[in-house]
């Protein structure tokens, strides 16, 4: 009768611990546990890698910091949890992550399919090819019968076969799961060519044993909107999560930057002063702190702050602006009003 | 033994006690309640996901089995291309791990019995060597090796363009090996059926030989004979063919080598590691196996004139396969579980396959159950084939 009891006891509490899992919103739980556990590149120069004091650092990092002064006032509640291109979205729907800031392409299959919500979009990129310049290739129609070193479960595997198809050319897909071991096989010379998006094979070229010795290739064959994600259906969290990458935007269309946030609590634009927080309303509406853009300003800057210090062309990716600058310089970054 | 009844009013048959104490009913009732309760918790878990799955708008079925799944495999036993289907998509998967764990297995076997010998040899310095061999390839996890010998092929061999050539025709670079093979030509057909043809005709000589030995005594000389006869029939296949030697042979064009048959470094590092880690433990259990025949054997069947190739045919090893068969059934388990590790050296198995599409339509609880069911139905049949053979060399107790 013991051994009954136990049993039963066992089965009611995998009923409590499942049951759990699926009511409170992601704002309550994330509170609750006092950080918010987010999915990010295992290794990706400018975007998401620990620093060699341990220190995550990237846009993508810089974006999760926003989410977590909007939630905490501090750009430290962070667990950070890397993940591979196929482990990442699972790891999302499970529950196992609250957000996901992952260079992850905005697509209909992921936002109705897989039950997914992309914030906005934090870096437009496109895919390309990396090539070591001995090859003596000049543009990605030359490719027929070349051996492409790929990471599985991303847009870019799909990309590029259709690329190849389309153009009537064969390829040979290498596959292996983590961004690292790709990159080394690539640079050992197991693959012809690299496929990803520009902004990763800027950043892989960058670790080279010598970057000048590779070049990418002229054709970008597809759009990639790049953008955090989060589960559907939890519109608070999503709303939370879409302004903090948004602020970011607006700050910089605003001239608000890290530098100068505290003198601009003083200005009399009506624009900053709602924004900064000064006349109230917009953290009411979303169930935060009052001066949270203004913190997320201070502690990580704009938007053309995170990028030119994580990518831009003082760095060793050397990006430039392009469609991530500001909708006013011919770029594609547009925030709403903050009203 | 009669049985004994301390208390006849509990076990009467005739139910004049009350039901709570009969010990026989009382069990049916604790299994039937255990029943509805996994009952219970199946229905539990499945209701409880389908309905998280509904929630989060997560769409299921397998549906998308149907959908082209538009993305390339890099080998494949198989015709394939990415306007193929997601099922042929996974049929490709599963035929690749097949592939690498039937020849994986089968050279364990091979590996391991041999080591495993060479440990007991009398000769100090090949045990001492096997014994080394079997505490480093015992004690270094499996995926580590394997990164080794893949950085090993990618690392030390040189590019296709500058790819060493032993002999003319055949090519090792870090694309791979590749070598020429015969252009297929119907001829083949033949002699494939030739050689099965020399299968059938070597059993029933086994048979005719174990019976005459059984009367008259005299051995006859099986394995030389049986030799001839696999090389003799296919040979005579391909002659009356018309000898067709028409060669396909690799050739260097614009980024790879064309033609011939091509062994991707990823195929061979995910082989060799797997076998080199296996075969240590099979050689154990060999080892264990021998040593498990008592002394005396051996000593008796020597003193009945037996030589020592015979002692360990005849005597040795039909005893020790007894031993033997049940840890190696673990380990051909093992080694076909472990082939999973594929995905991190980029040799497109079947979990690889079924993770990209898995990732690609988000159908993970449908994908992660074919997994489950693929790998089952493997480990299954490995071991209904090895308990089948186990019971074959059971001990007969005459």
């Amino acid at each position: 009768m013991k051994r009954f009891k136990l049993i039963s006891l066992l089965v009611a509490a995998v009923f409590l611990v499942t049951a759990g899992l699926a009511v409170a919103g992601t704002l309550a739980d994330v509170k609750a546990k006092g950080y918010i556990s987010v999915g990010v590149n295992e290794g990706m120069v400018g975007f998401s890698k620990p620093d060699e004091k341990g220190v995550w650092r990237g846009l993508d990092v810089d974006t999760a910091r926003a989410i977590s002064i909007s939630v905490f006032g501090t750009p430290d509640k962070l667990k950070f949890v890397p993940l591979t291109a196929k482990t990442r979205f699972t790891a999302l729907q499970s529950g196992e992550i609250d957000v996901l800031t992952r260079n992850c392409t905005q697509t209909l299959g992921r936002e109705t399919a897989l039950g997914l919500a992309f914030a906005h979009v934090n870096y437009y990129d496109g895919q390309g090819f990396l090539v070591p310049k001995k090859l003596g290739i000049k543009s990605a129609k030359e490719l027929d019968g070349a051996t492409v070193c790929v990471l599985p479960g991303t847009t870019t595997e799909l990309n590029v076969a259709d690329f190849f198809r389309a153009n009537g050319m064969k390829m040979k897909p290498v596959v292996i799961e983590s961004t690292p071991e790709l990159t080394k096989a690539f640079f050992a010379g197991r693959c012809d060519v690299l496929t990803s998006d520009a902004s990763q094979l800027a950043s892989h070229r960058s670790i080279a044993r010598d970057p000048n010795d590779y070049i990418i290739l002229p054709e970008i064959i597809s759009k990639e909107p790049l953008a955090p994600v989060v589960r559907h259906g939890d519109d608070n969290w999503y709303d939370i999560v879409n302004f903090s990458v948004l602020a970011l935007i607006a700050a910089e269309e605003l001239g608000i930057t890290s530098r100068n946030v505290d003198a601009m609590l003083k200005s009399k634009d009506p624009k900053i002063q709602r924004f900064l927080g000064v006349s109230p309303g917009n953290g009411k509406a979303l169930g935060i702190d009052e001066n949270w853009a203004y913190k997320i300003v201070k502690h990580v800057g704009n938007y053309g702050e995170i990028f030119e210090r994580n990518v831009g062309v003082n760095t060793p990716l050397k990006i430039e602006r392009g469609l991530n600058a500001q909708w006013t310089n011919g770029g594609l970054m547009y925030a709403p009003p903050f009203k | 033994m009669t049985k004994e009844n301390p208390d006849p009013k509990q076990t009467s048959p005739s139910g004049n006690v009350t039901f709570w104490y009969d010990p026989r009913k009382r069990a049916i009732l604790y299994q039937l309640g255990v029943l509805a309760m996994v009952g219970l918790l199946g229905y539990y878990l499945v209701s409880n996901t389908l309905a998280n799955l509904e929630r989060q708008n997560i769409a299921t079925g397998f549906g998308f089995l149907e959908k082209e799944a538009s993305f390339e495999i890099g080998e494949s036993l198989i015709l394939y291309s990415a306007a193929d289907k997601y099922a042929r998509a996974l049929m490709v998967g599963v035929l690749n791990t097949l592939l690498v764990s039937f020849i994986g297995v089968v050279l364990t076997v091979i590996l391991g019995t041999f080591i495993g010998i060479a440990r007991l040899s009398t000769n100090w310095l090949v045990s001492r060597l096997a014994a080394v061999y079997i505490e480093v390839f015992q004690d270094i996890p499996v995926l580590l090796q394997l990164f080794f010998w893949y950085a090993f092929f990618y690392e030390m061999l040189p590019g296709p363009r500058q790819a060493l050539s032993p002999f003319s025709g055949v090519f090792l670079s870090n694309r791979g090996l590749v070598f020429a093979v015969p252009q297929f030509h119907p001829t083949h057909m033949y002699m494939a059926v030739a050689f099965l043809a020399g299968c059938i005709c070597i059993y029933f000589l086994r048979r005719w030989a174990r019976m005459r030995q059984a009367k008259t005594g005299m051995a006859f000389p099986i394995i030389r004979v049986s030799v001839v006869i696999l090389i003799l029939l296919p040979l005579l296949a391909w002659l009356a063919g018309g000898a067709p030697t028409k060669m396909s042979v690799p050739e260097f064009k614009a980024f790879n080598f064309q033609g011939g048959l091509n062994v991707s470094p990823e195929f061979t590092a995910l082989l060799l590691g797997l076998v080199l880690y296996t075969a240590a433990f099979v050689a154990e259990a060999v080892r264990a196996g021998i040593q498990a025949v008592s002394k005396g054997q051996r000593e008796a069947a020597m003193s009945i004139g037996l030589n020592t190739n015979q002692v360990l045919q005849l005597v040795i090893l039909p005893q020790a396969l007894r031993v033997i068969i049940p840890p190696l059934t673990s380990q051909m388990l093992s080694l076909t579980k472990n082939s999973s590790l594929a995905v991190a050296i980029g040799y497109p198995d079947f979990v690889s396959v079924a993770g990209t599409a898995i990732n690609q339509t988000g159908q993970a609880i449908e994908g992660v159950a074919m997994i489950m069911i693929v790998y089952l139905f493997f480990s299954l049949s490995t071991s209904a084939f090895m308990n089948w053979y186990n019971k074959k060399i059971a001990l007969v107790e005459r």
